[in-house]
């Protein structure tokens, strides 16, 4: 089955000498547009997720369905070899299902609108955006149950289906939807600012045809692919070795008892191609932390990845995919099979960006970052208030970036592009709670030359009786550190009820009943260090221990002495670095504070939580490709 | 001249990087006199004095009978753009320390931008900021008291750290002043003589990031500012008995000496709003309403908006990467002027304007100051857009060899003739352009054809006529002289003050009255520096403006409101334009409840009145302003095009395109096609042949 696409003007686009100043011109106005999208979206979005998060990814594609301008993988090829109906103009389709789109969402709570766009009766263009809806149904409120084992406990599923046909909004399926959701106002009033971002850039792409001519546009949106194919070609050869290169990472637990789960992935280059295999990746768990990687939004992260590295002026789009190859094993959690649950996956989808930066490191250390705020830490806070309305908080927490060759981490910041944190005083205001603390937490990024960004400490006080449910890791693992810079400290959850009593609570759990008057501390993890600790100047230590980022018992890991007044002991300093240079191991590419096994042994006495078993996978889902070792 | 004893002038000021250019209006004549001197960077005030001392010596006119300086500078902006600002001290709420160091945790740039982001310094640094123990909620009640013992102490140790300045942000204070105001005290006693701001007082919106920002650059600039108006106004007064000093605000209102130094965050865009009150004035005197402002310089690029007579403005300010919650004329900007550099990079083979410039120094290469690298300027250069004849502020110099050495160096990897680039140059560099005039007017819901252009700035002209090209803006307006348009705008905007407060309450459970009782307590506030000024009630007219949104929404739409309206349709009419507002804007409305998030009483002085210079009338034939000939490169072609001086143009002259026109301290380009008319007031109004 394939979608029939209706045309009504059967002539084809004409080929043209596009003239490059004209290309350069129609590319400034189709990133303008892309800007645009997000501008309108984030302005009427109305879910705090997207507002102020900025939870959601526009982009627009050709009218063969690539990604011309924007952030996320293209599937609409996938979706049109796929779709059993017609595309006609003023359709808009709108999908959260992973496994019917293969991963362009990951899961059921990112909706995705994809909208053709016409021009005097032929396809042009093509532009999507999607967003994290903060509740889709689903047996717990964020519909993110850690324990789920199918997908069909993680909420309403949509198939791709015409939400708007030929101009007409489909009111009796959007109310479906609705009714499914426990904040139907947020999500109707996201899905109107979708729709609205959707129309913008039918209206952009429209100008930009009539300014040039469609033969020009067409045109030009292949050209602009192929340079980006060029331009990524020579990075790859710059950066990516013959010689093959192997990283592994883990997620820690998959919040049922068992855990870690490795992720595996071989580079290497032959000609033009970059390889990259996660033969050795552990298969599909039995609750929801898989994470459906498609290929072709790996590419994307890796694209969206070397660009910034290496020259962020490179229009980044689909152009270079055919110069990578990815290979993901069908059943691994990478590549679970239907129905597995989906809604956990952020910790992996971040995960997968230490993987990479691990991988591309090895064959270049001076570009190499250390382990980096490679998650989405969520909190979820839902009930009935004093007058009896539901409240639903759903937010997302920062963490320390990495040290990296540009210099220290930034404290408490986000991996991902263009989130923020929502203000404490808009939470105040409009959920029953206090933020009684909101501090980095001081020696919690790696020690090194470049000290990794400190981690945050976010104490909720909880001011009516309620549930929450929180989705963090690297509790047992560590941010790694690389060239002799430490690993940064782990994340932390405390629950410290009102009458005193103290309790550790693990990094992924739903239904915590909370009380007023009790306060959960929510630490997150600090980034790792870059480079050897004692060649940090001293005086940086001291400001960093004045600044209280870092303590004086922290500044030992840097080898520097400092005062009580702040003011350096260099005598001090000067002995304790040569004693720490002449004590210490030999100093290793990365720095994972212990083996598996080590971190397993030690895991009850540093953080009161027996170790996760070994995960023991079904036959079905086939045997790991390596040995895995005895827990 | 009508010179009679009782004469009274008033004195507009408008501070350049390279002139400082006065205004001076006799108040009951309306008659005008404007004199140019050189700028003095290191200490601006010496320029003005000069200059006021200048135009006096002009006309006749003795310094004691100006009674009003108005005043535009870019002493605060220069001053956080330099990073030459205070030592400021921070004080937040228990478990705050990190408001500014956390930020809002946002990494610019796309996905991986963390890679290569390094964070400015702060500008009230960490050892620098200490903790009041204290706890206001969201309603503004008190949780927890403050320690006053214990925030003492923390004082004593921070005077000891001999900070400049001292900010106060704590949680909540938007909803509440109470404890930010008695921190105040405190600190006044422990550490007399350094300049206090809460953020109740500068900024007193919700999102205490946003809010701790906006009052630590206040505190930051604050000095600074304060010692150059200081200096200012004593030595005015020393000359000029009586006068009184005014300070353009960045939302083109006037603020007094006082509500200046107190709260300088307000003064950030003074430069630029002195543009734009400009045009507004043009706006009224020329009899185009609705214009879109293109203030091109030689590092960025300021646009912005002007609809039935009034600028648009936004509840945010922004210099460089610091932004603050203060009011301002909607100025955006775009890093690209007349010195940004084209390159074309080695792996795309694109060609690239910007965002490095080549600045003042070494500038572009045809200025011959040893900049090698082709610039916008450089371009325009090879295209025969800016002659050699052209004068640019007098003494500087052109070669056209040397600009056409530079394209060369990008017309050869983009196998085209230097020409051909540098026509690319142009047409990119006015895409950018372009893209920042759609955010002031598409992206607002404005169509740009209902707007003619208005550009200035030393590069303005030399692109205008493209831009209108480009947006079905006509006519392109060509003020007199880019300085002059600025003093106008001092001279003629208006004193302004302001006062508000959030207030978020849905609409269902509020009422007119109360609404209006707030309202009316907020405009008893924002009037008390008018009535120091001496401006009675009956002069002073008020505007309510009111901050609304859809519950759960995180923007909101900033409604101005009649008192009329408010005691005839109640927050209800408010709601239902709300509701058209947001449907113009985003296309939809929602059937969803409506939301109040801060009230605003905005009132204003009276207006000046000031006539526009009028022009000799001509025969309509310019040809008595010839100067010269040239040869200029428009859509791929050579043309043959005329040069003219403009101070020979007389009203009525129709000029021909292609055609340059030439000034001190502008070029104007009007390309093939189009004619541009001198008005009676001095302007050239560029429009297409029909």
């Amino acid at each position: 089955m394939t979608a029939h696409i209706i045309q009504t003007n059967p002539a084809p686009f004409q080929p043209v000498d596009l003239d490059s100043i004209t290309l350069d011109i129609i590319e400034n106005a189709l990133r303008n547009a892309r800007a645009e999208m997000d501008a309108v979206l984030f302005r009427t979005a109305m879910s705090p997720g997207i507002r102020e998060q900025h939870d959601a990814f526009p982009m627009i594609a050709n009218n063969e369905g690539k990604m011309v301008v924007g952030q996320f993988g293209s599937f609409i090829h996938g979706f049109v070899s796929n779709y059993d109906d017609t595309i006609e103009e003023g359709d808009v389709f709108l999908t959260n299902d992973p496994y019917s789109c293969n991963g362009a969402v990951s899961h059921l709570n990112d909706w995705l609108t994809l909208m053709p766009i016409f021009h005097d009766g032929r396809l042009v263009s093509w532009a999507a955006m999607f967003g994290h809806m903060t509740d889709n149904g689903g047996k717990v409120p964020g519909s993110l149950p850690t324990d789920a084992a199918q997908i069909f406990e993680e909420g309403l599923q949509i198939p791709p289906v015409k939400i708007v046909r030929k101009g007409v909004l489909n009111k009796e399926l959007l109310n479906l939807l609705l009714r499914n959701s426990r904040v139907p106002e947020w999500n109707r009033s996201d899905f109107n600012a979708m729709l609205a971002s959707l129309r913008l850039a039918e209206r952009r792409v429209h100008e930009i045809v009539a300014r040039f001519g469609v033969d020009h546009y067409i045109a030009a949106m292949a050209e602009m692919l192929d340079r980006n194919k060029r331009a990524m070609s020579a990075i790859i050869k710059m950066v990516v070795p013959e010689k093959k290169a192997y990283f592994e990472d883990y997620i820690d637990d998959d919040g049922v008892g068992m855990g870690p789960y490795k992720v595996a992935c071989s580079l290497w280059r032959e000609g033009d191609i970059a390889h990259f295999d996660f033969t050795g990746t552990d298969p599909q768990s039995i609750s929801s932390v898989n994470f459906f990687l498609n290929e072709e939004m790996f590419k994307m992260f890796l694209g969206a990845f070397f660009i910034n590295i290496f020259d962020p002026q490179i229009l980044f789009n689909d152009g270079f995919y055919e110069l990578v190859d990815v290979k993901i094993p069908e059943g691994s959690i990478l590549k679970p099979k239907r129905p597995a649950a989906l809604s956990c996956r952020t910790h992996l989808l971040g995960r997968i960006f230490d993987i990479m930066g691990g991988l591309l490191g090895q064959g270049s250390p001076d570009v190499l970052n250390a382990a980096g705020f490679s998650d989405s830490p969520h909190l979820m806070y839902s009930g009935y208030n004093k007058s009896g309305e539901w409240y639903q908080l759903f937010q997302i927490g920062f963490g320390g970036i990495p040290g990296r060759p540009a210099g220290d981490g930034p404290d408490g910041h986000s991996l991902w592009p263009s989130f923020t944190n929502v203000p404490n005083e808009f939470l105040e205001s409009y959920f029953p709670l206090r933020i009684v603390r909101y501090e980095a937490i001081a020696d919690s990024g790696g020690a090194g030359l470049h000290r990794g960004g400190n981690g945050v400490c976010t104490a909720y006080e909880f001011l009516e009786p309620g549930e929450i449910s929180i989705h963090d890791d690297r509790w047992l693992t560590y941010p790694w550190g690389v060239n002799g810079g430490n690993p940064g400290a782990r994340s932390t959850k405390e629950l410290v009820r009102k009458d005193g009593s103290r309790e550790w609570l693990p990094s992924k759990c739903d239904r915590i009943k909370v009380m007023e008057g009790d306060i959960l501390y929510f630490n997150t993890w600090g980034g790792g260090g870059w480079g050897d600790p004692l060649k940090r100047p001293a005086e940086r230590v001291a400001t960093d221990v004045e600044r209280g980022l870092v303590s004086v018992d922290g500044a030992r890991a840097y080898g520097v002495v400092v005062r009580s007044d702040f003011s350096l002991d260099l005598a001090a300093t000067e002995a304790l670095r040569a004693d720490i240079a002449a004590t210490r191991p030999p100093i290793e590419l990365f720095n994972r504070g212990g083996t598996i096994e080590q971190l397993k042994a030690r895991c009850k006495a540093e953080t009161s939580f027996d170790p996760p078993r070994s995960p023991v996978f079904a036959n079905w889902m086939g045997s790991p490709a390596q040995p895995r070792q005895p827990a | 001249m009508n010179q009679g004893p009782t004469t009274t002038y008033r004195l507009g000021v408008d501070v350049g990087g390279t002139f400082t250019d006065l205004l001076l209006i006799n108040e009951s004549s309306g008659e005008t006199f404007s004199a140019k001197v050189p700028s003095t960077p290191a200490d601006s005030s010496i320029g003005v004095l000069n200059g006021i001392a200048k135009i006096c010596e002009q006309n006749g006119i003795a310094p004691e009978h100006i009674t009003h300086v108005m005043h535009g500078t870019t002493v605060a902006t220069n001053t956080v753009l330099e990073g030459k600002g205070a030592r400021v001290g921070l004080v937040t709420t228990t478990g705050y320390r990190n408001v500014l160091q956390i930020a809002r945790s946002f990494v610019p740039g796309g996905l991986g931008g963390w890679v290569i982001y390094n964070k400015r310094a702060l500008m009230a640094p960490l050892e620098l900021t200490i903790e009041a123990d204290e706890r206001l909620d969201a309603r503004g009640e008190v949780v927890k008291p403050l320690d006053e013992a214990a925030l003492t102490k923390s004082l004593t140790a921070l005077k000891a750290k001999n900070i400049e300045a001292l900010t106060v942000c704590l949680v909540n204070a938007y909803a509440s002043g109470k404890h930010e105001l008695r921190v105040r005290e405190i600190a006044e006693q422990v550490m007399p003589g350094v300049p206090v701001s809460i953020s109740s007082e500068v900024m007193p919106e919700m999102y205490e990031y946003e809010r701790a920002e906006t009052t630590v650059v206040n505190s930051y600039i604050r000095p600074v500012v304060s010692r150059y108006i200081d200096n200012l106004h004593r030595e005015l007064k020393s000359k000029m008995k009586d006068v009184q000093l005014h300070v353009l605000r960045s939302d083109g209102g006037l603020s007094s000496v006082e509500a200046a130094r107190k709260s300088p965050v307000n003064l950030l865009m003074s430069g630029p709003a002195g543009g734009v009150s400009g045009a507004q004035w043009i706006a009224r005197e020329s009899g185009f309403p609705n214009l879109i402002t293109f203030d091109m310089g030689g590092t960025s690029t300021d646009v912005a908006l002007i609809e039935k007579e009034v600028a648009q403005t936004r509840r945010e300010t922004r210099v460089a990467d610091v932004t603050v919650r203060a009011p301002s004329i909607d100025v955006r900007t775009v890093g690209a002027g007349g010195g940004s550099i084209a390159y074309v990079p080695e792996l795309t083979k694109a060609l690239r304007v910007g965002p490095q410039s080549a600045g003042a120094s070494p500038g572009p290469a045809a200025y011959m100051k040893g900049g090698d690298k082709p610039t916008v300027t450089d371009a325009n250069v090879v295209l025969g857009y800016l002659p050699s004849s052209s004068r640019l502020g007098g003494d500087m110099k052109i070669d056209r060899a040397l600009a056409e050495t530079a394209m060369a160096t990008i017309a050869g990897p983009l196998n085209k003739t230097a020409k051909e680039a540098a026509e690319g140059v142009i047409n990119i560099v006015n895409e950018n352009m372009f893209g920042a005039l759609r955010l002031v007017s598409i992206e607002q819901g404005h169509d740009p054809r209902d707007f003619a252009l208005v550009a200035f700035g030393g590069a303005g002209p030399l692109h205008a006529n493209a831009l209108g090209r480009l947006m079905g803006s006509w006519p392109v307006i060509i003020p007199p002289a880019p300085g002059v348009l600025c003093a106008y705008g001092d001279a003629t905007t208006r004193l302004r003050d302001e006062a508000s407060r959030t207030y978020i309450r849905r609409i269902s459970e509020i009422s007119d009255a109360e609404v209006l009782g707030l309202l009316d307590e907020l405009t008893t506030t924002a009037a008390r520096s008018l009535l120091s000024e001496g401006i009675s009630p009956e002069q002073q007219s008020v505007q309510f403006q009111i901050d609304i949104r859809y519950r759960g929404q995180g923007m909101r739409l900033t409604l101005p409101v009649t008192r009329e309206e408010l005691v005839q349709g109640g927050i209800a009419s408010v709601a239902k334009r709300f509701d058209d507002m947001h449907t113009q804007l985003f296309t939809f409305a929602l059937d969803a409840p409506h939301e109040v998030v801060s009230l605003r009483a905005v009132v204003q002085g009276p207006e000046t009145k000031v006539r526009a210079e009028q022009l000799p009338r001509g025969n309509g034939d310019p040809a008595a302003a010839i100067i010269d000939e040239a040869t200029v490169f428009v859509d791929g072609a050579d043309h043959a095009a005329r040069i003219y001086d403009r101070a020979r143009l007389k009203a009525g002259d129709r000029i021909p395109g292609p055609a340059i026109v030439c000034q001190m301290d502008t070029t104007t380009l009007i390309l093939p096609g189009h004619t541009g008319e001198v008005d009676a007031v001095a302007n050239i109004l560029i429009r297409p042949n029909v």
